[in-house]
C-alpha cells in the first residue's frame, strides 16, 4: 500500500488530456542527431512549436523558455522509427479475436487498409513508446494473397489520430511466402503480381466500380476487382511498394520488375541474402529494410544469412534500415543495432559505426518511408520527437527516461509499468494486491 | 541437487562399462535356467543410447589479466584462470603461477564459465525450419512420457554452431515441445559438433522430463474434440496419469512400459521435471499436484508470472527459467514484465534466463543484462557476477549438472568463454570458447569455426555468421 500516493498521481496524469506542444530546451546532453554522425558531447536540443529548432553543440544562441531540462550528460536522441511493424493491429497475437494482422479468409488483399483499424492505445504501442519508438510503419501481412494491403505511417502519441499517412505503402510477398499464398510456386507469385499490375494498368484513369473479373482458383480468390484498383497508386509510383524477398535470385527478379513497371517505388523487405547482390541493389537505388541478426538458414531462401548482411549492403552503398520485425518486439531495435556495432571487433564481419547503427533505426527508416529530414532526426524543422535515455541507447541496459512526440511529453505508463509497481513487494498483510493500484 | 547429480554420474560410469558387454539378446545365452527369458532388451537402468562424447585435446591454458565472473557469484579483476586436461585447475589473482601453461592475455576482456541454455529445441526443431525437420512435439496424445528428445536431435543443425560462436553456449538442454501435458524426456548436450547425438550427450547428466500446463495442451487436444480442452482437463489427465504410474511403480510384475518408466524415474527423483507454465496461479496448482503425487518440480519454464509468487517458489525450492522481456504474444503471457527476474531474486528465488529460441540462445548474456537493468531501475541492485550465474551455475543446478560445470572452480569441466568485453554489454562477443579445455571456437581464427554438413557447398559456407 505504500505506493498508493504515487500511483494515484500517475493515474491522474494518465487521464489528463494530452497537452499542447511546449517549447523546451535540453542542455548538457550527449546528443545523437540520428543522421549517421557520431554523438555530440555537451550538446543542446531546442524544440519550438512542436518542431526541432536546433540540435548540436552550443552555438551561443538563446531561447526564451521556462522549460530547461538539464540532461546531466544523459543521451538525447530523436525518436526511433520502427519500420515494418504490426503495431496497433493486435492485443495478443495468439488471441485471434484481438488480432487483425492477417485476414486469410477475407475476399480482399491489396485493398485491405489499416488506417481505420489502428488502435492508438494498444499496449504494444504504449510499450513501444516507452522503448523510445515515436513513429512506425504498420501493416497487415500478406495472408489471403501475395498482397498485404495498404500500410500506414503512425505516430505513437496515443491520441485519437494515430495515422500520419494512410495508404503509405503496399506490401507484396514474392519469395517462399508469396509462393505458398499464390498456389505453391514462385512462378505463380510472379504471374499473379504482373497480372495484378496489368489489371491496375487497365483500370488507370477509369472511375467507378472496376470492371475486370477476378483472379481465382477453386475457392481461393487471389485478386478481386477492388484489389486491382488498390494497386493503381503502386503502378503510378505514388505509393511505395514493399517487396518481401530474401533469396538473392528473388531479389534480382524483383529488381528486374522495375524494367517492366518503371514507376514502381520499390523497397526491399527482408533481403536476407541481400549482401550477395548488394551491388545490384545499390545500382537500382532501391532501399532495404532488413532483419539485423538473422544468421541461420531458417529457410532455403536465406542459406547465406549472416549478421554482416546489413553492414555489407551499406558498404556497397545501399540505404538500409533495421527491420523492427526482427526480434521479439519492436522495442528491441536498439539491441539489434548495438549488435551490429559489436561486429566491428570480429575479423571478416561487417560492423556498423555507432552513428550508422543508430541511423538505421531512426533517420533511415524514416527516409525510406518518405520522411527524409523530418522524422528520426534532430534537424531544424524535423518533428519534435525527442528521447532522453538513462544510458547509451544502443545498450541493452538502457531505456528512455523521457519521450516527447511532436514536442509533447508522453506518459511512459502502461500495463507493464503498473504491474511492476504493484509487485514491488508481495505484501498482502492488509489487503489483497487487487487494492494496490 | 549435488548429491543427486553425483549419484547419476556414478550410474553413468557403471553404464559405460555395461555398454561394452554386447547386444540386446546377450542374456539369452545363459541357457539352462528355465525362468530366464529368451529375449530381453536392456533395462532402463542399463542406460541405452549412452554418451560417446569424449573431450577433444586441449593445451594447458592460463587466461590472465581479465575480469573473471566465476559463475557462482564471484568476481576477480585482473584474475587468472588455469585449466589443463579438460579441468579447471585454479582461479585466482595475478599471483597464480602460470608456469607450464600457454598464457593468453585477457587484459580488457572478461572470462565466464560456458553459457548454459536450459531450454532449447536445437536439433529437434533445426533450421531450415521445414516440415520435414519438425521433430519437437509428438502431438498425437496429451501425454507422451515415452518419447525422448534425443531421438529427434539432428546433430547437423547449424543452430548449434551459432549458439557456440555468438552465445558462448557450451551446454544446453533439448526439450520436447509443449503441445503435450507430458512431452517426454529431455537430453542435455555438450555443444560440440558430432556425427551422432550420442557424441554430444553430456556424460552423467540426469534426464529431464518436460511437462506443460496452460494453453498449449488444452488448445492442441481441445481442437481435436478430445480431453483436455480446459485447464481442469489438463489437471485431470495429469493426475490420472500419475496415479497409474504410481500403481505401476508398486507392481513388480508389470510389463515394461516406456512411458511409465519415465514417470517412475521422476517419482524416484532421478529425472528432473521441467514444467512449461506461465501463470502464477497455475504454477501454484502444479506444485500442489507434485506434492499430491510425490514428485517435485525442478523448474518452471517460461514462468512469465513467476514474479507474482516469488515467495512460494522460494519456499518450494523451484527455479524459474524465464525470458528477459517476452510478453503479450499469448493470453498467458499478457502479464509479462521486465522486472520478473529481479523480483524473483529479491525474494531469494532461483532465477535462470532461458532462450527457447535458435536466435536468442545466441544472446543469453544480453537477455540477462536487460533483466538486471530492469531491477536496477526499481532499486533492486543485482551484481554483474550474480547475473552471470543466471545463465551459468543456476542453469546447471536446475539441470543437475552443477557438480560438473556451470562455474569456474577447480576440478570442474573447463567450459570457458573469453569475451572481448563485458558480457553484459551489447558490444561484446565471445572471442574464444573452450569445452572441456578444448578450444572449439576462436573468433580470430577462421579454422576454429565449425561448419555443419548441411552448409557445405551452400551460399555463405564458413562465413562469420
Amino acid at each position: 500500500m505504500k505506493h498508493f500516493l504515487a500511483l494515484a498521481a500517475s493515474a491522474i496524469a494518465l487521464a489528463a488530456t494530452p497537452a499542447a506542444a511546449q517549447d523546451f530546451v535540453i542542455v548538457n546532453a550527449t546528443v545523437a542527431i540520428g543522421d549517421g554522425s557520431e554523438p555530440i558531447r555537451d550538446g543542446v536540443v531546442i524544440v519550438e512549436g512542436g518542431k526541432v529548432a536546433y540540435a548540436g553543440a552550443p552555438d551561443g544562441r538563446t531561447i526564451d523558455t521556462d522549460q530547461v531540462i538539464d540532461a546531466n550528460d544523459a543521451w538525447v536522441t530523436p525518436g526511433l522509427f520502427a519500420a515494418v511493424t504490426t503495431l496497433g493491429l493486435s492485443d495478443v497475437g495468439a488471441v485471434s479475436e484481438s488480432n487483425d494482422i492477417s485476414a486469410g479468409g477475407a475476399p480482399f488483399s491489396a485493398a485491405l487498409d489499416v488506417a481505420p483499424i489502428v488502435n492508438p492505445t494498444s499496449q504494444h504501442i504504449l510499450v513501444s513508446r516507452a522503448g523510445g519508438i515515436t513513429r512506425a510503419a504498420t501493416t497487415t501481412m500478406p495472408s489471403g494473397s501475395i498482397f498485404g494491403g495498404h500500410g500506414a505511417i503512425i505516430d505513437l502519441d496515443g491520441d485519437a489520430n494515430p495515422i500520419m499517412k494512410s495508404r503509405a505503402f503496399q506490401m507484396v510477398a514474392l519469395g517462399e511466402r508469396g509462393a505458398s499464398l499464390s498456389g505453391g510456386s514462385r512462378a505463380s507469385a510472379f504471374v499473379l503480381f504482373r497480372n495484378a499490375l496489368k489489371e491496375a494498368q487497365g483500370l488507370r484513369g477509369s472511375t467507378g466500380t472496376p470492371q475486370i473479373s477476378e483472379i481465382a482458383k477453386d475457392d481461393d480468390l487471389f485478386l478481386g476487382r477492388f484489389d486491382a484498383e488498390a494497386l493503381i497508386p503502386v503502378l503510378n509510383g505514388t505509393q511505395k511498394l514493399y517487396v518481401a524477398v530474401d533469396r538473392a535470385a528473388d531479389i534480382r527478379a524483383a529488381l528486374a520488375l522495375k524494367g517492366e513497371f518503371p514507376r514502381l517505388d520499390m523497397v526491399l523487405v527482408g533481403a536476407g541474402e541481400g549482401w550477395l547482390v548488394a551491388d545490384a541493389i545499390a545500382a537500382a537505388g532501391v532501399p532495404v529494410i532488413a532483419d539485423a541478426l538473422d544468421d541461420l538458414p531458417e529457410t532455403f531462401e536465406v542459406l547465406a544469412a549472416t549478421q554482416s548482411n546489413i553492414g555489407r549492403m551499406m558498404r556497397a552503398g545501399v540505404k538500409v534500415a533495421i527491420s523492427a520485425s526482427s526480434g521479439t518486439n519492436p522495442r528491441n531495435m536498439p539491441q539489434a543495432a548495438g549488435n551490429l556495432v559489436a561486429l566491428g571487433k570480429i575479423p571478416g564481419a561487417a560492423g556498423l559505426s555507432w552513428g550508422q547503427a543508430f541511423a538505421a533505426i531512426s533517420s533511415i527508416p524514416a527516409a525510406i518511408n518518405g520522411y527524409d529530414g523530418t522524422a528520426g532526426v534532430l534537424k531544424p524543422g524535423a518533428l519534435g520527437d525527442v528521447v532522453m535515455w538513462d544510458g547509451d541507447p544502443l545498450e541493452v541496459r538502457s531505456v528512455p527516461t523521457k519521450v516527447f512526440i511532436g514536442g509533447v511529453e508522453q506518459s511512459l505508463e502502461n500495463h507493464q509499468s503498473r504491474l511492476r509497481q504493484r509487485y514491488l513487494d508481495l505484501d498482502e498483510s492488509d489487503l489483497p494486491k487487487a487494492y494496490d493500484w | 541437487m549435488n548429491g543427486a547429480a553425483l549419484a547419476t554420474l556414478a550410474g553413468a560410469m557403471a553404464l559405460a562399462a555395461c555398454a561394452t558387454t554386447g547386444s540386446a539378446s546377450a542374456s539369452a545365452a545363459s541357457g539352462d535356467d528355465d525362468e530366464a527369458p529368451r529375449f530381453a532388451a536392456k533395462t532402463e537402468a542399463e542406460g541405452p543410447f549412452p554418451s560417446t562424447y569424449r573431450p577433444y585435446p586441449g593445451r594447458p591454458t592460463a587466461l590472465v589479466g581479465a575480469t573473471i565472473y566465476d559463475g557462482a557469484g564471484g568476481m576477480i579483476e585482473g584474475g587468472t584462470v588455469l585449466f589443463r586436461d579438460g579441468k579447471v585447475v585454479a582461479v585466482g589473482g595475478s599471483d597464480l603461477s602460470t608456469d607450464g601453461y600457454d598464457v593468453i592475455d585477457g587484459t580488457g576482456k572478461f572470462v565466464t564459465p560456458g553459457i548454459i541454455d536450459i531450454h532449447s529445441h536445437l536439433g529437434d526443431y533445426p533450421t531450415p525450419s521445414v516440415d520435414a525437420h519438425s521433430d519437437g512435439n509428438e502431438a498425437t496424445s496429451p501425454t507422451t512420457p515415452e518419447v525422448w528428445a534425443e531421438h529427434s536431435v539432428w546433430p547437423q543443425d547449424p543452430g548449434f554452431t551459432r549458439a557456440l560462436a555468438n552465445g558462448g553456449i557450451t551446454s544446453l538442454q533439448i526439450l520436447p515441445g509443449s503441445a503435450n501435458l507430458m512431452g517426454g524426456r529431455s537430453v542435455t548436450l555438450k555443444n560440440v559438433p558430432a556425427r551422432t547425438v550420442q557424441g554430444m550427450k553430456f556424460p552423467g547428466a540426469p534426464y529431464g522430463f518436460k511437462m506443460a500446463c496452460g494453453e498449449n495442451p488444452k488448445r492442441v487436444y481441445g481442437n481435436r474434440g478430445r480431453m483436455p480442452s480446459t485447464r481442469m482437463g489438463n489437471f485431470a489427465v495429469n493426475r490420472q496419469t500419475w496415479l497409474d504410474a504410481i500403481d505401476y511403480a508398486n507392481n513388480d510384475k508389470a510389463d515394461r512400459d516406456l512411458a511409465k518408466e519415465t514417470l517412475v524415474g521422476v517419482l524416484k527423483g532421478e529425472i528432473l521435471v521441467h514444467n512449461h507454465c506461465y501463470r502464477a496461479d497455475e504454477m501454484a496448482l502444479v506444485m500442489d499436484m507434485a506434492k499430491e503425487m510425490g514428485y517435485r518440480v525442478t523448474a518452471f519454464h517460461h514462468a512469465v508470472e513467476a514474479y507474482k509468487i516469488g515467495d512460494l517458489l522460494r519456499e518450494n525450492d523451484v527455479c524459474s527459467a524465464i525470458w528477459a522481456d517476452w510478453y503479450g504474444f499469448k493470453m498467458e503471457s499478457y502479464d509479462g514484465i521486465l522486472e520478473n527476474a529481479a523480483f524473483l531474486q529479491r525474494e531469494g528465488a532461483c532465477v535462470v534466463i532461458h532462450s527457447d529460441s535458435e536466435n536468442d540462445i545466441q544472446r543469453l548474456n544480453q537477455e540477462a543484462a536487460k533483466a538486471q537493468a530492469a531491477g536496477r531501475r526499481v532499486g533492486i541492485d543485482i551484481s554483474d557476477a550474480t547475473v552471470i550465474s543466471w545463465i551459468t551455475l543456476n542453469a546447471a543446478k536446475a539441470m543437475g549438472i552443477d557438480s560438473m560445470t556451470g562455474s569456474l572452480e577447480p576440478g570442474k569441466m573447463a567450459d570457458v568463454v573469453l569475451w572481448n568485453g563485458n558480457p553484459l554489454s551489447v558490444y561484446s562477443r565471445p572471442e574464444r570458447v573452450w569445452i572441456d579445455g578444448a578450444l572449439m571456437f576462436n573468433a580470430m581464427d577462421r579454422s576454429r569455426r565449425p561448419v555443419t554438413d548441411f552448409e557445405l557447398g551452400q551460399p555463405g559456407e564458413g562465413d562469420v555468421k
